[in-house]
């Protein structure tokens, strides 16, 4: 950055009041949209969502007849026989998407990519950034069509027919096969770029060295690249993991949760948001959604303290004027 | 080169090309896809099943169902309006957090760095109240001409909700690309008596051109495709965004007309795929200057 000879910081005369009154006028103007808005779409709502799920709130008691009922609706939780299944659903959704794609399939390309001529490599980098960036309906809407029954599916037309294999509607038959796909492909982008940045600083250096010394491809990935990865593979996993957890757009387009697909996240938003019979349990919605955000608290803050946070929040180089 | 070496080079491209095919295929897919009356496959075909039946009747909604237009201008409201949103009020607090040491700007910016990492569609339930709160406002609830209010079940309500839960990374971005332009400039105006807004209007903007652009791009995109958050909170046929009309059409007729979808589909896919083209390097930037994964 830049070390051109600044001039010293002028030494603070006595600063009257008036003056220091003047000096928070500026950053009040600058902050106050963006400081009403997170008060108001995510410190506000963390605090509803707790107070919302204290009660027994939902459409048949309507906004005015509720009562207040302490932890029930956390009991009811413990006690309900589908919170075992949607548990292992959430547990199985997570860690398949993040081990095979966020984490394999982004490794796995970045690696390739990085090994052929650059202007290639970002070709193929950009095309996995695609899928993140298609509209989901779309972007599910393709996914259902490899899937399609025959004669219309892809998979079917021309990969299982000329093999004489069985044809089916996959979506149907395997869910979970399709959650992972469409999931994963969004998203191995993300850890896709932060590892492809990490391993272009890797020093050329090593690299030679270790060919010098003989390190096959596979040997070279192995005792070099993976071992000066360490850092971005846990900010991925970490990040991810927190994402997958709470993500269940894809889900909800592609099978709603049919099948044994229902993630906890799914699973709060429709006793909460959207079902059939038009019943919306906001109370027990929410206690099901608090598990999540106290989750996410709870990870966002380890996660700060363990990605070394005062480094990035530096007192600005200028002082206020 | 022996051509054991050579084989040896083509490998990572082999490999790649096969992991990137599901990708391609899809793609392929919606464009054949809109122009044909069936596929089987990829293969266009006609009622008969055999090759051909091209046609461009799959894009007779464009005309014939007056409603595409209706969600198509909403969308393209929201698109807009999120990313003016989330652009002005991100450059703003980003500039105030890169620049101006003022009491609890710390704070500020550790709560901004926790909301990127925090899973915000957690809280679509109590948004909903807070919305629906809103919607009691006088006029500023539901009385507003074009964007409907900021309520429940409003155009304007939407974006407002997708500005706040996009102001994290936006913030977060602004202040990385304000924290690399050199203050020599900024500092001589401010010793001549400019105003800090004038600074930040006249000087500090200009300067971080591509950053905004970078972020414009990426935040409209969101906007164009966005699904929960419109289709939770907007209850009106009429109000609804491309995306949400183009769900009620896979779900209402019983065998779906998958080329009539893919033809929406591929309408909504236009302007995402325009920009990817043309500004791929910026969109790479977007995501490893700190990226909030999706998924």
């Amino acid at each position: 950055m830049t070390t051109t000879a600044v001039p010293a910081e002028p030494v603070p005369m006595r600063v009257s009041y008036r003056d220091r009154l003047r000096r928070l006028v500026s950053p009040m103007l600058f902050m106050t949209p963006a400081g009403v808005l997170t008060v108001a779409f995510f410190f506000l709502p963390v605090i509803i969502l707790f107070g919302i799920s204290l009660t027994n709130l939902s459409s048949s008691t309507g906004f005015k007849n509720y009562e207040w009922v302490g932890f029930e609706n956390y009991v009811k939780i413990v006690q309900n026989p589908l919170t075992k299944l949607n548990l292992i659903a959430t547990i199985k959704y997570v860690s398949l998407t993040l081990v095979f794609f966020n984490i394999g399939m982004a490794l796995v390309v970045a690696l390739l990519s990085t090994h052929i001529s650059r202007r290639a490599g970002f070709v193929y980098r950009a095309l996995w950034l695609l899928p993140r960036l298609t509209p989901s309906v779309v972007y599910i809407m393709m996914w259902k069509f490899i899937g399609a029954d025959s004669p219309y599916g892809i998979m079917n037309q021309h990969v299982l027919e000329p093999l004489g294999l069985s044809t089916a509607n996959w979506v149907a038959a395997r869910p979970w096969l399709f959650v992972i796909l469409t999931n994963g492909f969004i998203g191995a982008s993300f850890g896709m770029i932060i590892f492809t940045s990490a391993i272009e600083s890797i020093p050329r250096d090593y690299m030679i060295a270790a060919q010098v010394d003989g390190c096959n491809a596979w040997q070279r990935i192995r005792h070099v690249i993976l071992p000066m990865m360490r850092w971005p593979l846990l900010f991925v996993v970490t990040y991810q993991t927190l994402s997958l957890l709470t993500s269940f757009e894809q889900i909800y387009l592609l099978t709603d949760g049919a099948g044994g697909t229902e993630v906890w996240a799914l699973w709060a938003y429709h006793r909460a948001l959207n079902n059939y019979w038009g019943n919306f349990q906001w109370g027990f919605g929410a206690a099901l959604a608090m598990v999540l955000v106290a989750i996410g608290i709870v990870a966002s803050v380890v996660y700060m303290r363990f990605f070394q946070f005062n480094a990035l929040v530096q007192e600005p180089k200028i002082e206020a004027m | 080169m022996t051509w054991k070496q050579r084989l040896g080079s083509a490998i990572p491209y082999i490999l790649l090309t096969i992991l990137t095919i599901p990708v391609f295929v899809g793609y392929l897919w919606i464009i054949i896809s809109t122009f044909s009356g069936r596929t089987y496959g990829l293969v266009p075909v006609d009622s008969q099943g055999n090759f051909g039946g091209l046609t461009l009747e799959n894009w007779s909604f464009l005309w014939e169902d007056p409603n595409i237009w209706f969600v198509t201008l909403n969308t393209l409201l929201l698109s807009v309006l999120l990313t003016v949103g989330v652009v002005i009020i991100s450059a703003l607090a980003g500039y105030a957090l890169s620049r101006i040491s003022f009491p609890g700007r710390k704070t500020f910016l550790a709560g901004t760095l926790i909301l990127h990492a925090f899973p915000s569609v957690t809280l679509l339930i109590s948004i909903y109240f807070v919305l629906r709160w809103i919607s009691n406002l006088p006029v500023l609830g539901k009385g507003l001409p074009i964007i409907g209010g900021f309520g429940y079940n409003t155009v304007g309500g939407v974006a407002l909700v997708m500005v706040s839960l996009s102001l994290p990374l936006g913030i977060w971005l602004m202040k990385g690309f304000f924290d690399n332009v050199s203050w020599d400039m900024e500092r001589a105006a401010l010793i001549d008596g400019c105003s800090r807004l004038r600074v930040w209007w006249e000087i500090m903007l200009p300067s971080i051109k591509p950053g905004i652009a970078a972020l414009s791009i990426f935040t409209f995109i969101t906007g164009w495709g966005a699904f929960l958050i419109p289709y939770t909170f907007i209850t009106d046929q009429e109000k609804s965004t491309l995306a949400a009309y183009l769900n009620s059409l896979m779900g209402e007729t019983a065998p779906v007309n998958y080329s009539r979808v893919a033809a929406v589909g591929l309408f909504q896919l236009i302007p995402v795929l325009f920009f990817f083209i043309f500004t791929q390097e910026y969109l790479l930037s977007i995501f490893s200057g700190g990226s909030k994964g999706g998924t």
